[in-house]
C-alpha cells in the first residue's frame, strides 16, 4: 500500500546561538514509512528525539537534511522543503497534532475550541457543535463545562478537550504526542478506542505513548528513535 | 476561512525594498508575497525598522529603493508607485485598513463613534442615513461597544474601547488587506487578550489578509501565520510562525525567543 508519511534520512540539530554556538544534534537518518490505518509508536528513552521526529512531520521544527513526504490531496509534498502556505495547506487539510498540553485561547468556549477544525474545514457551526459535544461527552467532559473557555478547566480536562479536537476532524494523518499522559483508566480506554476507530477509518498514526499498556493496545509497530541518535 | 489555495497569485508583492534616510539605511532589501486570507507578522525591537517597513508597504512613504505591487479588486496587479495619488487614497479608505498603535491617529476623537465608522462607509458611496447607521450599530456590537454608545465621542472612551473602535471602522468596508502597527501597543494586558482574541476570530471570519508590526511575539503567535524576523533594517529569519518562534535559527531570533517571560 502506498505510504501516507515517508521519513527519508530526516536529520535534525540545533544551534545554540547562546550558548556559545554549541549543537545539540538530535537525530539522524530518520527513515520509516507509515501507511494508511497503521499506528507506528516511536519508542525510546527521554531525549531520544521522539517529540522532535513528531514536530518534524508537522513542520513544527525544520529539517536540516533528508525529506518527509506526506501525501496530500494525492500529492507527496516534502514538508522538509515546502513554502509555508503549503504547510499550513497540509495541517488544514490532511495532518492533525494532539498535544500533551491545550494552547489555551482566553474566552472561546470548550465546545468551539474542540470544533474550530472542523470550521476551518468549512463545516457549519451547527454540526461542528454537535460533533464537538458528543466528543465532549465520550471523554467524559460535564455539559456544564462546553460553554466555558477551558483555560478554567483542571489539566487533565484541558488534555481531554485537546484530545477531543485532535480527534474530532477527519485527517488522514495523526500525530499524538503522548495523548494519555494525564488520564484516568476510563479516559484512557476512551481514547484507545478512538485510536481504534481511526485506523478502522484509515488514518495513518504516529505516536509516543509512554504507558505499557496503552502502547500494547494501540501500537501496529515500533520504531525505535535510539538507532537515530546523532553521535555528538 | 482560510483559503488558501484556490489563490494563487499573491495579493501583495514587496521586491527589494530598502528606505534610507541620508546615509542611514532603515530598511533595506525586503522582499517577500503575502496571498489572501495570509497574516504575516514583522517583529524585531524598536529600530529594527519594522515600522518603515509598514509604511513602505502601505504607500505613505516612498521606498529609496525597490517596489510593491498590489492585486486591485479587478484582478489586475499593480505598481503603487504608479498610481494617482487619488487612486492611493481610495483604495486606502476602502479596500485597505490601517489600524494604528494610538487610536488617536486612526480616529476622529471629536465625532461620534456611529460617524467615524459612517464615514468610512460614505467614502463607498454609501448616502443612506438609516442604512448606514445601522451598520455603523452593527459593527459596534462586533467589536464588543455597547450601541448605546454610538452618539458619544471616542474621547469618551477608554483605550480598549477607542482600539476596538478604530477596528470597527477599518473593517466597516470590508477591506482585504489590514495593516496593523502595534495594536496592542499601549493597552493593559487583560484588555490586550480581549482584543487580541477579538481580531483573531475577525480575520477569521473575514478572511482577512493582514501585515502586522509587534515587538509582542506572543501577538504574532496568536494572530499570525507568516513571521519575519527584523534586525538592523534586514529581514534575518522568516517561516511559519510557530516554526520561527518553536525552532528559532538565527542568534537574534533565539534572543528575542529567550527574552519571554514564562507566563
Amino acid at each position: 500500500m502506498t505510504p501516507m508519511i515517508e521519513l527519508r534520512n530526516a536529520e535534525k540539530t540545533f544551534v545554540m546561538h547562546l550558548q556559545d554556538g554549541i549543537r545539540l544534534p538530535v537525530v539522524r537518518s530518520v527513515s520509516f514509512d507509515v501507511a494508511p490505518g497503521e499506528c507506528v509508536v516511536l519508542s525510546g528513552p527521554s531525549g531520544a528525539g521522539k517529540s522532535s521526529i513528531l514536530k518534524m512531520i508537522f513542520g513544527n521544527y525544520r529539517c536540516d537534511a533528508g525529506s518527509i513526504g506526506v501525501r496530500h490531496h494525492g500529492d507527496i509534498v516534502d514538508i522538509a522543503s515546502a513554502e509555508p502556505r503549503q504547510v499550513l495547506n497540509v495541517r488544514r487539510d490532511t495532518i492533525g497534532y494532539v498535544s500533551q498540553f491545550l494552547r489555551a485561547v482566553p474566552r472561546v468556549a470548550a465546545i468551539d475550541v474542540v470544533g474550530e477544525p472542523l470550521l476551518a474545514a468549512g463545516i457549519a457551526r451547527d454540526e461542528a457543535r454537535g460533533r464537538a459535544g458528543a466528543l465532549l461527552k465520550r471523554l467524559n467532559i460535564p455539559e456544564r463545562l462546553w460553554m466555558l473557555p477551558p483555560s478554567t478547566f483542571s489539566g487533565g480536562e484541558q488534555q481531554r478537550v485537546n484530545i477531543a479536537r485532535g480527534f474530532i476532524s477527519d485527517l488522514p494523518i495523526l500525530l499524538l504526542d503522548e495523548p494519555t499522559a494525564s488520564l484516568d483508566g476510563a479516559n484512557r480506554a476512551v481514547v484507545v478506542e478512538l485510536v481504534a476507530e481511526k485506523k478502522r477509518a484509515g488514518v495513518a498514526m504516529v505516536a509516543i505513548v509512554h504507558d505499557d499498556e496503552v502502547r500494547h493496545l494501540i501500537a501496529d509497530r515500533l520504531v525505535d528513535v535510539a538507532s537515530f541518535a546523532a553521535a555528538a | 476561512m482560510l483559503d488558501l489555495v484556490s489563490n494563487d497569485q499573491p495579493l501583495l508583492v514587496a521586491e527589494g525594498l530598502g528606505k534610507n534616510y541620508g546615509r542611514f539605511a532603515a530598511c533595506r532589501d525586503v522582499s517577500f508575497e503575502l496571498y489572501s486570507g495570509e497574516v504575516l507578522a514583522i517583529v524585531g525591537e524598536s529600530g529594527s525598522g519594522k515600522s518603515t517597513l509598514l509604511q513602505l508597504l502601505s504607500a505613505q512613504m516612498a521606498p529609496s529603493a525597490g517596489r510593491v505591487s498590489y492585486r486591485m479588486r479587478d484582478g489586475v496587479t499593480r505598481d503603487l508607485a504608479t498610481m494617482g495619488e487619488a487612486e492611493r487614497r481610495f483604495l486606502f479608505r476602502t479596500d485597505w485598513g490601517f489600524v494604528h498603535q494610538d487610536p488617536a491617529m486612526g480616529l476622529r476623537m471629536a465625532v461620534s463613534a456611529g460617524a467615524n465608522v459612517g464615514e468610512r462607509l460614505m467614502a463607498v458611496g454609501q448616502n443612506h442615513y438609516g442604512k448606514i447607521r445601522q451598520t455603523a450599530s452593527s459593527w459596534l456590537e462586533r467589536v464588543e461597544i455597547s450601541p448605546d454608545r454610538i452618539d458619544d465621542a471616542p474621547r469618551t472612551y477608554s483605550g480598549g474601547m477607542r482600539q476596538r473602535l478604530q477596528i470597527a471602522r477599518n473593517l466597516v468596508t470590508e477591506p482585504r488587506l489590514v495593516f496593523m502597527d502595534e495594536p496592542t501597543g499601549g493597552l493593559d494586558v487583560s484588555v490586550q487578550a480581549r482584543l487580541l482574541d477579538m481580531m483573531r476570530s475577525l480575520v477569521s471570519e473575514l478572511g482577512l489578509s493582514a501585515i502586522v508590526v509587534t515587538h509582542d511575539l506572543a501577538v504574532a503567535r496568536l494572530l499570525s501565520h507568516r513571521v519575519m524576523v527584523m534586525q538592523g533594517g534586514r529581514v534575518i529569519e522568516t517561516g511559519l510562525t510557530d516554526q520561527v518562534l518553536d525552532d528559532p535559527r538565527e542568534p537574534y531570533t533565539q534572543l528575542l525567543v529567550s527574552s519571554i517571560l514564562p507566563a
